[in-house]
């Protein structure tokens, strides 16, 4: 969103119902950006936006995981309250994680396979794979077209956790982000992993993904910037605990214990 | 001991009986190979023989079963600890935490095939076991997001909760009913249990609710109001009528009795669970070999148990005492930081261990929903075959900290921290925080 300079407000970072799509940890990307935001020196605000509240105006919104009931209820509330649709329209960033990134395509089912309507800020559509669930470390190479760090250069590989029974195929209007090494992501065949369109963002990955991924959330950062205006680049911060991070689970995802597979999950009984 | 002696002995049929054989058998050359106690692989071996072993190894005794997401171990302990008389045989139990099938037939090879017996459930098992061992008593403590990549989600457990629970008999097996005892506080607890013919509602409290806000029968939204109280907003599913609850460290029952709940382990949530235990032991009065139980002896005998499988034991290295305390998942690591405060000493040093083996679950990002942020201001020291991860987190949490990997270098450099910190902080102990396997790592190295 544009604002006038000189009435500058925090950049505000929204972590969105984090009582339905809180289960996998992945409230910490908005934590990881608010404090990289932080950290150089940035007014930045985290929010935390409950589910029986209107979604705040924000700069990144971040949608995590969550259980198929809540992301039912997440999606029909987030269309009714129609602020992400006109956010995204003003230039925000959103990050949609797993059932977030799944909710932001054009259509995802239920437990019982039902479709439900997403919120149609990424081409993308869901629909259950078999019994079989994608349970494991991923690693993927961000794709060539995907967007890149402010000077230029492609994204490191992205390294995370995924825990879903989702298939997730791209339409025409998005495209993926990354191309899986070891894992399952989209889970459609093509060997793709999460989507990517403007400045929309969605991923398999948990870990939580800008953790793991500091680069990431940095280029999320500058986006946000960019968009209102703000000065760039952003100043380099020492990294070492994230770069050990992501150093030993890069090394370790290549070993077969720890390699994504799909395995049984029994579907529960209703 | 009071009541009838039932015989000690009894004959078993074919196929059991060399199960149990061979089930023995592998557990006495897994202790002379020196692989450890051997009791899970003897188990396993036990029920490929016979799948039914279970069953008959369960056949005439008396059953507890202990399940939810945090406080199982524990709370098995507790209620084995309010069982057992004074100079008598005992109580079975698989007090190690093996507690799926495997571990199960162990706890009750080379028992006596009658008498009590109190099972720590996993929660994925808990049909299974009752269908299993016709319990007398199931105790369900609650339930939050655990392991996410091998339990599932709440909401599936709940489901087959709720199912396994509707199945039980409402007379019981053999004449006796089974009585279920269920976190009143907890709104996936008691829409799971509300299936079972015979509930008593207790009401202890739920630290975490984050896995609770959508309605589980409707998936509406769980109201919590500020009396502990719940209920949707929508279908109207609410709180259940309470037999008993907890005022601070009062059991209070619904009848007008209140009891004392002064126990020799720490924290809140461990009245939680003594509240629990307290309701359940009575329950088992009138079966064929449990002599009866009041509320008033279950508690005083608590009052007498101070660590549970070395948890909340506090061990002596270096000239300094070292507090051992275990948490899962985030529900348990927040409960355990509500204890740091209120029976430890805020200037403490604290070392966090982290693994992520099967029973720790291979995903990490849960650290992220542990408020680690409560730490700030002391020493910590991250450690464990997953410190990367913790270390991160702690990062961005802003706690000050060491990465150690070794998890004895780790401790030491707590104690020689503090020692630093000032003359008297040599008497404070260290705080030892570690998951599943982590714990078990320590106490198997120090």
């Amino acid at each position: 969103m544009s604002m006038a300079k000189g009435a500058r407000s925090p950049l505000t970072v929204v972590v969105i119902y984090p009582d339905l799509l809180g289960t996998y940890g992945d409230g910490g990307n908005g934590l990881v950006l608010a404090r990289r935001a932080k950290w150089r020196g940035l007014d930045v605000s985290l929010v935390q936006a409950p589910s029986d509240r209107p979604v705040p105006r924000g700069d990144i919104y971040c949608i995590g995981g969550g259980e198929d009931g809540p992301q039912v209820r997440a999606a029909s509330t987030l269309i009714a309250d129609g602020t992400l649709t006109r956010a995204v329209e003003d230039g925000a960033v959103i990050l949609g994680v797993c059932a977030g990134f799944q909710l932001l395509g054009r259509e995802f089912p239920d437990a019982a396979d039902r479709p439900h309507d997403g919120l149609g800020l990424l081409d993308v559509t869901t629909r259950k794979g078999t019994d079989l669930r994608a349970v494991g470390e991923l690693v993927a190479t961000v794709e060539p077209d995907a967007p890149r760090d402010p000077d230029g250069s492609a994204l490191p590989a992205l390294t995370g956790f995924e825990n879903h029974g989702g298939v997730t195929t791209i339409g025409p209007g998005a495209s993926p982000l990354a191309r899986v090494i070891t894992g399952v992501g989209n889970g459609g065949g093509d060997g793709t992993e999460g989507a990517w369109s403007g400045r929309v963002i969605g991923t398999y990955l948990h870990g939580p993904v800008l953790a793991r991924n500091v680069a990431l959330a940095d280029l999320l950062l500058g986006w946000a910037l960019v968009s209102r205006g703000e000065r760039l680049p952003l100043v380099w911060l020492e990294d070492g605990e994230e770069n050990a991070l992501r150093a030993e689970r890069l090394a370790m995802a290549g070993t077969v214990k720890l390699s994504a597979r799909l395995r049984h999950v029994p579907r529960p009984r209703r | 001991m009071t009541g009838p002696h039932p015989p000690a002995t009894r004959r078993l049929p074919f196929r059991p009986s060399v199960a149990v054989k061979v089930a023995s058998g592998i557990n006495r050359l897994s202790r002379l190979l020196g692989r450890g106690s051997g009791t899970v692989i003897g188990g396993r071996a036990g029920l490929a023989v016979d799948p039914m072993l279970l069953a008959v190894l369960a056949k005439d005794r008396d059953v507890a079963l202990v399940s939810g997401t945090n406080g199982k171990t524990t709370t098995t302990g507790m209620l084995v600890a309010a069982l057992s008389e004074p100079d008598s045989v005992g109580v079975a139990t698989n007090i190690t935490g093996a507690n799926m099938p495997a571990g199960h037939v162990a706890a009750l090879i080379g028992t006596r095939p009658v008498g009590t017996v109190v099972l720590e459930v996993d929660e994925a098992y808990l049909g299974r076991l009752i269908e299993d061992t016709h319990p007398q008593v199931v105790v369900l403590l609650n339930l939050s997001r655990d392991q996410l990549d091998r339990i599932s989600e709440v909401r599936m457990l709940v489901d087959r909760w709720r199912s396994a629970l509707g199945r039980l008999d409402p007379v019981g097996h053999g004449g006796s009913r089974t009585v279920v005892v269920a976190n009143a506080d907890d709104p996936m607890v008691v829409w799971a249990a509300s299936t079972a013919p015979e509930v008593r509602w207790v009401g202890v409290g739920q630290v975490w609710h984050d896995d609770a806000v959508g309605c589980p029968a409707c998936g509406a939204r769980i109201v919590f109001e500020a009396s502990g109280s719940w209920n949707c907003d929508h279908c109207g599913f609410g709180r259940p009528e309470r037999f008993a609850w907890l005022e601070g460290d009062v059991l209070v029952l619904a009848d007008g009795r209140r009891f004392p709940v002064v126990i020799g382990l720490p924290g809140q949530f461990n009245r939680a669970n003594a509240a629990m235990v307290a309701v359940a032991a009575p329950e088992f009065a009138g079966t064929h070999c449990q002599p009866p139980v009041s509320i008033t002896t279950a508690v005083e005998r608590l009052s007498k148990l101070h660590e549970v499988a070395g948890r909340f034991s506090t061990v002596q290295r270096k000239g300094r005492d070292i507090r051992l305390l275990l948490a899962k998942n985030p529900a348990g690591w927040t409960a355990i930081f509500d204890l740091l405060g209120e029976s430890g000493d805020p200037t403490s040093p604290v070392v966090l261990s982290i693994n992520a083996r099967v029973a720790d679950g291979f995903d990490t990002s849960w650290l992220w929903d542990v408020p680690f942020e409560r730490l700030i201001g002391r020493a910590v020291v991250a450690t464990g075959e997953r410190c990367r991860d913790l270390a991160v987190r702690l990062r961005y949490a802003e706690v000050d900290h060491r990465v150690v990997p070794d998890v004895l270098e780790a401790v030491d450099m707590a104690i020689g921290n503090a020692g630093r910190l000032s003359v008297a902080s040599a008497s404070i102990p260290v705080e030892f925080l570690g998951n599943y396997t982590a714990f078990a790592q320590l106490r198997s190295r120090l």
